[in-house]
């Protein structure tokens, strides 16, 4: 059963972390660093946008261990994860690479022989659990996961109730509040003022949900310039330890305006997870991940050609 | 008069996303997933529903998708195309709560007589033959409005009970789904390659109410692994014209999800 946060630990985690004004720009290798192994981990971005892909790489050549992963939908950071141990229990609503490539070889490997667990909640469930976790609340009520198997197979995790209200019998669920947020964003400040552009997705309640946040973004810019537009800002700088620049931040995956999925690098992945759920991934650890001098390296990996197609096709959305 | 198409002349998937697209009705907010469910609301809007409006589980109200580039989730830039606003996922999805939505359309790895659907075990889930990805926001969607399923008509996918519902059609029959808490919504019809098929108001059993051009009640039971009923006033479906088949053609001209 899960367990939720106490609303003093809340509150004393909350008043113990450094909420001044202050430059936080840092390496990934010094924001992996501020990961602890058993953290629950909550991945911004959704499916194949906006995923922090160079933070998750830091995170498994840093070789953390026995991460609690919690995300809105998972892709292939999910298969990743799994493949590198870095962790053993993910907490999604869908999980695998996309419709297009078929289920996750990988997913099913290691659920299947139960060598990791994908515990399930439906899509919305999720976001009302980060939301509760934000609102500091223990958890929130709702009319989804009621009659299903879904709700059956996280037992005790969901309660029921008879609203004192209506009589309705309604959904409880449990407030997430993970121990680090990872999110990547177009742009913030040094102070971690993040501004997003396009889809959000759950970051938001994410972030405000969490015990500290590691932003990584496309680039930083000057205070001045986050002030003279507030009204973008969605994640405030006190919510945030770490920030990150990290152009291409998010490939092979997509950011919003920018560049879209590296869909030849993608098929190439499940080409190679198809064929083999263990060694496949493996092999693309070992190339991608721990054979890379640096994240641009990882890029160049990723090859110029399809840097640049990705970026015409991310543009492209600012087309008439 | 020009003569009807022969089944020849589509695809399955063009013949699903035809039949589908005539169930929507002009003005309805429509949450759609990715693949036929898009390609029929988009089909609608174009044909005769120019009022209607897509959802995008992503956040996205109101898109027009690019022909030719259409989105490989719900939850990418592909999908925000010309929308009217986009907002995060949870707060699309309260829409479904809060009762703005006509409508929720979504494909089926496997269904039961009384409408469930199963995307996340095939066999036991404590040791399961095949894990599939599960359920996104099927599970929301088909608890809180009307639903529409589109999918090939194939024994191993009608089955008499799913091995774990997912989706919620009417559970176990009769008033289970309302006694479960589910107040609103439930599966209202299931389109086929072979039939459309609806739920007899007092049992929620599943029936066919309309068979396409050419299928036959022995090419529909063959295909479904349970005694499926059909309705007293069964009816036969007008083949897809070539303006419905050109408008999937223009908007999926890889043959993405039509082939």
């Amino acid at each position: 059963m899960v367990q939720v946060k106490s609303y003093a630990t809340l509150r004393k985690e909350t008043l113990a972390r450094d909420r001044g004004l202050r430059e936080k720009v840092m390496s990934l290798e010094e924001a992996a660093a501020r990961v602890s192994d058993g953290d629950h981990v909550a991945i911004g971005g959704c499916t194949m946008s906006r995923t922090p892909m160079a933070m998750i790489w830091a995170l498994i050549r840093a070789g953390r261990k026995d991460l609690t992963i919690s995300r809105s939908i998972t892709s292939t950071e999910g298969d990743l994860l799994f493949a590198a141990k870095v962790s053993q229990h993910v907490i999604t609503s869908w999980f695998t690479q996309g419709i297009v490539w078929g289920v996750s070889k990988v997913m099913r490997h290691y659920t299947e022989h139960n060598l990791a667990r994908f515990e399930e909640w439906s899509h919305m469930s999720m976001g009302l659990r980060y939301r509760a976790g934000a609102m500091g609340i223990p958890f929130m009520p709702s009319r989804s996961m009621l009659g299903s198997d879904v709700g059956r197979e996280v037992g005790e995790s969901l309660k029921r109730m008879t609203c004192p209200f209506t009589g309705e019998v309604l959904a409880l669920l449990p407030a997430l509040n993970p121990d680090v947020a990872l999110i990547h964003v177009q742009r913030c400040d040094a102070f971690g003022n993040a501004q997003i552009d396009g889809l959000q997705f759950m970051d938001i309640d994410m972030a405000m949900a969490a015990k500290s946040v590691i932003l990584t973004t496309e680039r930083i810019v000057a205070n001045d310039q986050i002030r003279r537009a507030p009204d973008q800002t969605r994640i405030p700088f006190f919510a945030v330890e770490a920030v990150v620049e990290v152009p291409f931040g998010a490939a092979p995956h997509e950011c919003y305006g920018l560049y879209e999925p590296f869909f030849d690098h993608l098929d190439l992945y499940a080409r190679l997870s198809a064929a083999d759920p263990i060694k496949g991934p493996a092999d693309y650890l070992q190339s991608y991940y721990h054979g890379a001098r640096d994240w641009p390296d990882y890029l160049s990996k990723l090859g110029l050609a399809e840097l640049i197609d990705a970026s015409r096709r991310g543009r492209s959305v600012y087309n008439d | 008069m020009t003569k009807p198409l022969e089944p020849s002349a589509y695809t399955a998937s063009e013949l699903l996303a035809v039949m589908a697209a005539r169930l929507m009705r002009d003005g309805q907010i429509v949450f759609a997933g990715i693949g036929i469910p898009l390609l029929a609301a988009t089909l609608a809007q174009r044909q005769f529903a120019p009022h209607l409006t897509i959802l995008f589980e992503g956040g996205t109200i109101g898109p027009f998708i690019v022909p030719g580039e259409l989105p490989p989730s719900t939850n990418e830039q592909r999908c925000t195309r010309r929308a009217n606003m986009v907002l995060p996922i949870t707060d699309v999805l309260l829409l479904l709560q809060r009762g703005y939505v006509d409508v929720g359309f979504m494909g089926g790895a496997q269904i039961d007589r009384f409408g469930n659907l199963n995307s996340s075990f095939i066999g036991d889930p404590a040791r399961p033959k095949i894990r599939l990805p599960g359920t996104g926001g099927g599970n929301d969607i088909s608890s809180l409005t009307q639903m529409i399923v589109a999918m090939k008509h194939e024994k191993r996918r009608f089955v008499a009970d799913v091995d774990f519902i997912t989706s919620p059609g009417y559970l176990h029959g009769g008033m289970s789904r309302a006694q479960s808490g589910l107040s609103h919504g439930g599966m209202w019809r299931v389109v086929t390659d072979l039939a459309i098929m609806g739920f007899d108001e007092t049992t929620r059993e599943m029936k066919v109410l309309a068979l396409h051009a050419g299928v036959s009640r022995a090419d529909v039971l063959a295909n479904t692994g349970f005694a499926l009923r059909f309705d007293p006033d069964l009816e036969t479906t007008p083949p897809p014209r070539p303006d419905e088949l050109a408008v999937l053609r223009h908007l999926d001209p890889e043959r993405l999800y039509t082939a």
